[in-house]
């Protein structure tokens, strides 16, 4: 096992693919030469040249245009969108084409890119340059929709995009570039669609995704440790294809779950599951399930307001105190 | 309005073979005869939704597809009955997923505005104004990434200049040397709007070229002689490794933009004028005087009909879809399934 950064993590993935499948090419803005603005991309230039990485304008539309236009014809692009936040100038390409074409087309045409993009908070970028975004995504069929929360995740499920058959929304989460992990040695894919354990308890089912992880893990240790209560971390790293049978099964064994997100309190992806869980385990539940997600503001910059909204490993173990009844 | 011919570096007609004009002018009587088809099955409330007829636009198709390889690939609009069928997509397999057939080319799933048949290039239909362009030179990248020494085409409307696709897809073919063609059929208006009224300059497309360092191209749309061989070198360009061309070709449409569209806004001399340059019947004299008899074109177009009455009978009868095909194909496995 290596230790790795998420960053770096990243690029191992890319150039795992790449030195394995010919057809996998990657480009964007920054991504060759400068090695991408957030380093996710360093090195690829230098070994796989320019046929293979390229540097493109400033143009959303043409990035995901291209990127689709080469994955009907016998390519595996992995296409990079600077900040997730910028997924809206080019939405047409993900809600109207690169989604929909397999479908309206009968099956003739298939599209399997990936479409890479740094999601999230914690860099004080302000509300254009700090979203989570992943729940946009998850309201359109036809895109997968995958966030990992750690360097071997970054590595082994990028793998897992590029090898798709489908597109893939992948995010990558800039608060988590820096952390460091194990990453095991050699080739390293983790299928898509199935949710990790990450801590098993008998209180409470804690469900995060992405940078909402680490936090919840820290929280389930608090819990513990200061409380006595005894939570399971679920995570989700795969919103679509989305891993019910964990989900379902680790909430029954609790009866109480708790959502983790960082997008905007409307329609995040907690309510998706917050929903499929009361219809199809309503008879465990031993209280309601409760949403702990950034509220329903744009992102602020200054560093005490952008921690201030995002849920904190704080906020959640109030949360689930409060859920649970507990007062002290 | 007048269509003012413009000097273009294309050879001259004379040098179009027999074969191809006649295949040039089959083409165009098929399109023209399925088009009209299209409409009666639409006041036979046998087609359903939308629909954007090419008819008038005939020779921009029939000229392109004559001029393309087999295993070149078609980016549409959804006006682009005309292109799927020019590149070989049969007459029941469009007018069967017009009326939501099983014989559609794409089993009812994607529409009038949706046209897809891989097999024959067209690599689909989008209804998103622009939105293919950049698609388009992503294929054309892959082509030349491959080196399979294909070249895409994409066709669009007037009224997709003024989106901001158009501008980044032109921009990066011509950064990256891609073998892609962008064809504007310039058919006067975007929608029910004279595209004059909401365009800066006077040529929506090929006033534009010199921004991405190409040449201007305004050609006769309505002429097919002079869209395959302008078509032809656009596309012996692209294949040899020079690079994008962007072709503006002047056109109209006899009828309004949609279905839903009588098109009264457009004056009554305007479309005389244009009436008067119908593609299929300027063509038509045209092989004439070059010495075709009347019984050759008369067979040509007497076969068309026969076609497209045998092709329009078994649309009829097809079945409709299955109902359970509403829920095949979202992936690549064939399903539809996003959680376990």
């Amino acid at each position: 096992m290596a230790q790795l950064s998420y960053r770096d993590a990243v690029a191992a993935g890319i150039a795992q693919e790449m030195r394995r499948d010919e057809r996998v090419v990657l480009f964007g803005e920054d991504t060759a030469a400068a090695g991408g603005v957030f380093k996710t991309t360093v090195g690829l230039f230098e070994e796989f040249g320019p046929r293979r990485v390229k540097d493109t304008p400033i143009s959303e539309l043409a990035i995901l245009g291209a990127a689709m236009g080469a994955a009907m014809t016998g390519l595996r692009p992995v296409a990079e969108i600077m900040f997730s936040d910028f997924l809206a100038c080019c939405w047409d390409y993900v809600a109207n084409e690169i989604a929909k074409t397999r479908y309206m087309s009968d099956g003739q045409i298939t599209i399997p890119l990936v479409i890479r993009t740094a999601n999230g908070a914690g860099s004080r970028f302000g509300a254009q340059h700090s979203q989570s975004v992943e729940n946009w995504a998850m309201a359109i069929p036809g895109i997968k929709v995958i966030a990992p929360s750690n360097p071997a995740d970054a590595k082994g499920l990028l793998a897992a995009a590029i090898r798709d058959p489908d597109p893939v929304l992948f995010f990558e989460h800039k608060s988590l570039l820096a952390n460091k992990g194990e990453v095991p040695d050699g080739e390293h894919v983790e299928p898509l669609g199935k949710a990790s354990m990450l801590r098993t308890g008998t209180d409470a089912t804690i469900i995060a995704l992405a940078a909402m992880v680490p936090r919840a893990l820290k929280a389930a240790e608090a819990l513990a440790a200061e409380h006595g209560i005894s939570a399971t971390v679920i995570d989700v790293r795969s919103l679509v294809p989305l891993d019910t049978k964990t989900i379902l099964a680790e909430s029954a064994r609790t009866g109480r779950v708790f959502t983790v997100e960082e997008n905007p309190r409307l329609c995040g992806w907690g309510a998706e599951i917050a929903s499929i869980i009361q219809e199809e385990a309503f008879s465990a539940l031993k209280g309601p399930i409760i949403r702990i997600t950034t509220p329903h503001v744009p992102l602020p910059s200054a560093d005490q307001l952008e921690d201030a909204v995002v849920p904190s490993v704080a906020r959640i173990v109030a949360e689930v105190k409060r859920g649970l009844g507990r007062t002290a | 309005m007048s269509v003012t011919r413009q000097a273009h570096p294309a050879k001259s007609a004379a040098e179009i073979p027999e074969a191809t004009r006649l295949r040039l002018f089959q083409l165009q009587v098929e399109i023209r005869h399925t088009e009209k088809r299209a409409y009666d099955l639409f006041l036979q409330n046998l087609v359903k939704g939308t629909s954007h007829l090419a008819l008038g636009q005939e020779a921009v198709a029939a000229g392109f597809a004559a001029a393309m390889n087999k295993d070149d690939y078609t980016f549409c609009t959804y006006r682009g009955h005309h292109h799927t069928l020019a590149r070989g997509a049969s007459m029941v397999s469009v007018l069967g997923e017009l009326m939501g057939r099983q014989c559609g080319l794409m089993n009812g799933k994607g529409g009038s505005m949706h046209l897809t048949s891989v097999e024959h290039g067209v690599m689909g239909s989008y209804a998103i104004v622009g939105a293919h362009l950049p698609t388009a030179a992503g294929a054309a990248w892959s082509a030349q990434y491959r080196g399979t020494k294909q070249v895409a085409v994409a066709f669009f409307g007037d009224g997709a200049t003024n989106i901001g696709a158009f501008h980044e897809a032109l921009n990066l073919a011509a950064v990256w040397k891609l073998p892609v063609i962008f064809c504007c059929e310039n058919n006067m208006y975007m929608e029910y709007t004279p595209i004059s009224a909401v365009t800066a300059v006077k040529h929506p497309a090929a006033d534009r070229a010199a921004s991405y360092g190409l040449p201007r191209q305004v050609i006769d749309g309505n002429d097919a002689d002079v869209v395959y061989s302008t078509a032809r070198d656009a596309v012996a360009k692209a294949r040899s490794g020079g690079g994008p061309s962007l072709i503006e070709c002047l056109t109209y449409r006899h009828s309004g933009h949609s279905r839903a569209d009588p098109a009264k806004y457009r004056p009554k001399e305007e479309l005389e004028e244009w009436m008067k340059r119908d593609p299929v019947a300027l063509y038509r004299a045209r092989l004439l005087v070059a010495g075709v008899s009347e019984a050759k074109l008369a067979q040509i177009e007497s076969e068309s009909m026969a076609k497209l009455d045998r092709a329009t009978e078994t649309a009829k009868v097809s079945p409709t879809p299955a109902l359970e095909s509403a829920m095949t194909d979202v992936w690549a496995d064939g399903g539809n399934a996003w959680r376990n």
